[in-house]
């Protein structure tokens, strides 16, 4: 009975102000994942359909490397978010600059990959249907890494300049949402192309 | 320093300059600002805007149409008018409107002072003001290099092959890429933002389970354009890595599939329906009980129901493609699932009549306008339960039957609604009260004009009339009634001629509308009108479902029910 009479005095407060970046990170992600569950889709409708060769099982290769680094970029954001919760502006410099390195060695990565599948295999968006779908997603997860990384790139720059501070650490860990996300499509998009579509 | 600034200060304060400043100073206010209530109106004047165009062009093919073997327009012009006309309705007109209000009275109806990122909601009003301009430039800049027509002429579904570079040169199919592109990403943010508000924006007391009907439906509308609109975006950088990039996705010559395009437009075509008229029946579920000087009836039920349309909605996509030739299973699958769509619906018309069974009804206008959804909505879902089963939609699919069906959901059911709403807080947002008389002329005239078109629309499809036809032969026994539906046309024009002036009369000698002109229960009936930039002085605090009930009845309140 006390417990009901002190809810009634004291109205209930709805979900904190402070949480509405992460909800709207939230809201992002869910219409990032509705556009790339689209691509994947078309990936695997269209798989074997092509009319014209080479085919994923010829050309393609797993990149291993590429995305062990992708992953343990999620694992370096996640480290800065703590350590700029604590307030160590420096450490998380460091942690930031990790990360910003996996993610560009991931890029490069795709982009000798794909210079190797142009010129060497004469894969192209336009000379079969599979490098049609293949380009578009697996340049579609790019696209979100390099959105990713110019992010990354502009908080290092303020960084360094020393204007990132505790106080910002939840709007860190909000950018970190995106990142994070990025990764976790890779998982799909790796799943999809190099393993289940082959 | 000092020196300088003595010699400009007589510059900033010279009489020329002051003369000028106020207007300047006041599009300046409205091109820079972010609060809510400004974009919000601003998104509904843009959205009225684009009306008139659509209307304009749905006029043009209603005089093409009114009689046999007409010349009015060339085929081109009118392939132009059609894609146009449902464009223009649904991603500038409809969209537009509806988040116009939900971003004026999401915020005031849960006692916050703004949206949950201003900043974004502007950004995302200019994204979908630029996406309408793309689109409309294209009537300029559409025919490229090659000469090949303006406007884009591909329908609204822009069905594939037809917009393949080889049959849709020139540019004009770009522009209705680019700009329903550019128009998504504003919608996404303002959607985005919705949610976030209603989540996370309300004041205290305002619990979930107390949040008004109005908001609840347009949290669902906006977590729905989320997932909704995406596929529509994905499925256009799709057409356009095909058109500019060499691509095969809906090339059928390379093992692409045209028909995967029908599928990825559907899924976001169909949902968008719901998207529409959800925001409808938000509008119809403050209004109604307002009028009937009773409690919604059902609240929980209301707001179940609207979820179950969402969820099953997303599952209904392809019964727009049963004359495609599907599988058995499929055609029974969709069948299935979209006459589901319509036990929520009409548990939702029940709940309307149970809210108004008993009432005290003012037959205000806006009230007027919710009877006339509620008859026409009724009749809308009928016809859609009739197209939905396959074997039903083999005959009719793609005839004017289908056209009048929409045109029945979206007219006689969103367009009265949109009314009922622009009526219903017109006092609040610019403090006057608008004129009875001229406001039940354009009731009756618009309801005659929306019946003589639309309810004979049924008749030539049911005859065998394909719709997007550009003229048809006299003795099909289609004349005499083409001829009713372009007569209706000018009934529903006077119509709006009319509520136009009484909203302009009204502006500047309406009388002053108080506060709270309808008794109404919701918070923002509980500030200025029109509301102040921050909306409350201080934040409310609520215990149930009508706060403003529970002020006004300190011996009665709600709070002890719920």
């Amino acid at each position: 009975m006390a417990v009901a009479s002190v809810t009634l005095n004291q109205p209930e407060m709805p979900l904190a102000h402070e949480l509405r970046g992460r909800v709207g990170m939230w809201c992002l992600i869910a219409a990032e994942s509705a556009i790339f569950s689209i691509f994947v889709v078309a990936y695997l409708y269209y798989a074997g359909k092509s009319l014209n060769g080479p085919t994923p099982r010829e050309v393609l290769h797993v990149p291993i490397f590429n995305s062990v680094c992708l992953f343990s970029s999620s694992f370096t954001i996640v480290m800065a978010e703590r350590v700029i919760a604590q307030g160590k502006t420096r450490l998380f410099g460091i942690w930031w600059l990790f990360t910003i390195a996996l993610g560009t060695i991931f890029i490069l990565g795709t982009a000798r990959e794909w210079y190797h599948l142009i010129y060497d295999e004469g894969l192209t968006i336009s000379s079969s249907l599979f490098g049609t779908t293949f380009y578009s997603l697996v340049g579609l997860h790019a696209f979100h890494v390099i959105v990713g990384l110019t992010g990354l790139s502009i908080i290092m720059i303020f960084t360094a300049l020393g204007l990132v501070k505790l106080e910002h650490a939840p709007r860190i860990e909000v950018f970190a949402m995106y990142w994070h996300f990025v990764d976790a499509v890779w998982v799909v998009v790796l799943t999809v192309v190099y393993f289940v579509a082959r | 320093m000092s020196n300088a600034e003595t010699v400009l200060k007589p510059m900033v304060v010279s009489p020329a300059r002051e003369d000028a400043r106020p207007f300047f100073d006041t599009v300046h206010d409205w091109i820079v600002t972010v609060d809510h209530k400004k974009l919000g109106l601003m998104y509904i004047g843009y959205g009225i805007l684009f009306l008139v165009i659509g209307g304009i062009e749905a006029t043009i093919m209603r005089i093409q149409l009114a009689i046999p073997n007409n010349h009015f327009v060339s085929p081109q012009t009118f392939n132009q008018l059609f894609t146009m006309h449902g464009t223009t309705m649904v991603f500038l007109v409809g969209m537009p409107l509806l988040f116009g209000f939900a971003n004026y009275f999401v915020p005031l109806m849960i006692g916050a002072r703004d949206m949950a990122f201003p900043r974004l909601n502007a950004f995302s009003f200019w994204m979908s003001a630029l996406g309408g301009l793309i689109l409309y430039f294209s009537f300029i800049g559409g025919s490229g290099l090659y000469g090949a027509g303006s406007a884009p002429d591909v329908g609204w579904f822009a069905y594939a092959p037809l917009t393949a570079q080889a049959f849709s040169p020139g540019h004009s199919t770009d522009y209705w890429i680019i700009g329903l592109l550019v128009s998504g990403i504003g919608s996404i943010g303002t959607a985005l933002n919705i949610v976030t508000t209603a989540l996370c924006m309300r004041c205290p007391g305002m619990t979930l389970g107390r949040m008004p009907l109005f908001v609840w439906l347009n949290l669902v509308m906006s977590a729905m354009v989320l997932i909704v609109i995406s596929p529509l975006t994905a499925a256009q950088i799709m057409l356009l890595i095909d058109r500019y990039l060499g691509g095969h996705f809906f090339d059928t010559q390379a093992g692409g599939s045209a028909v995967i395009w029908m599928h990825f437009f559907w899924i976001f075509g169909h949902p968008e329906v719901y998207v529409l008229i959800i925001p409808g029946f938000a509008f119809v579920s403050e209004i109604i009980p307002v009028f009937s000087r009773k409690p919604i009836f059902g609240y929980a039920i209301m707001v179940a129901a609207t979820l179950s349309i969402g969820f099953l909605s997303l599952g209904v996509w392809a019964h727009h493609m049963f004359t495609i030739g599907m599988t058995s299973y499929a055609n029974a699958f969709f069948t299935a699932s979209t006459m589901a769509v319509g036990v929520p619906t009409g548990i939702k018309i029940f709940n309307w009549l149970g809210t108004m069974w008993g009432g005290k009804i003012r037959f205000t206008i806006p009230m007027m306008f919710c009877i006339g959804f509620l008859f026409q909505f009724l009749i809308a879902g009928l016809t859609g339960i009739m197209l939905s089963a396959s074997p039903f939609d083999w005959q009719l699919g793609n005839s004017y039957f289908v056209v009048a069906h929409f045109h029945y959901v979206l007219i006689g059911g969103l367009v009265f609604t949109i009314f009922a709403a622009l009526y219903y807080w017109y006092p609040k947002v610019t403090g006057r009260m608008w004129n009875e008389t001229l406001g039940k002329w354009h009731f009756w005239l618009f309801l005659i004009g929306f019946h003589l078109t639309f309810d004979f629309m049924h008749i030539p499809g049911v005859l065998g009339m394909p719709r997007r036809i550009y003229t048809y032969e006299a003795g099909r026994g289609w004349e005499i009634w083409n001829l009713i539906i372009s007569l209706g046309v000018i009934f529903q024009i006077i119509g709006i001629l009319f509520w136009v002036v009484n909203f302009l009369w009204s502006y500047f000698k309406g009388k002053p509308a108080g506060n709270d002109p309808w008794d109404a229960w919701t918070l923002e009936w509980a500030t200025t009108s029109p509301p102040p930039d921050y909306n409350f002085a201080k934040i409310p605090a609520v215990r149930s479902r009508r706060p403003l009930w529970d002020l006004k009845h300190p011996e009665d309140p709600d709070w002890k029910y719920e």
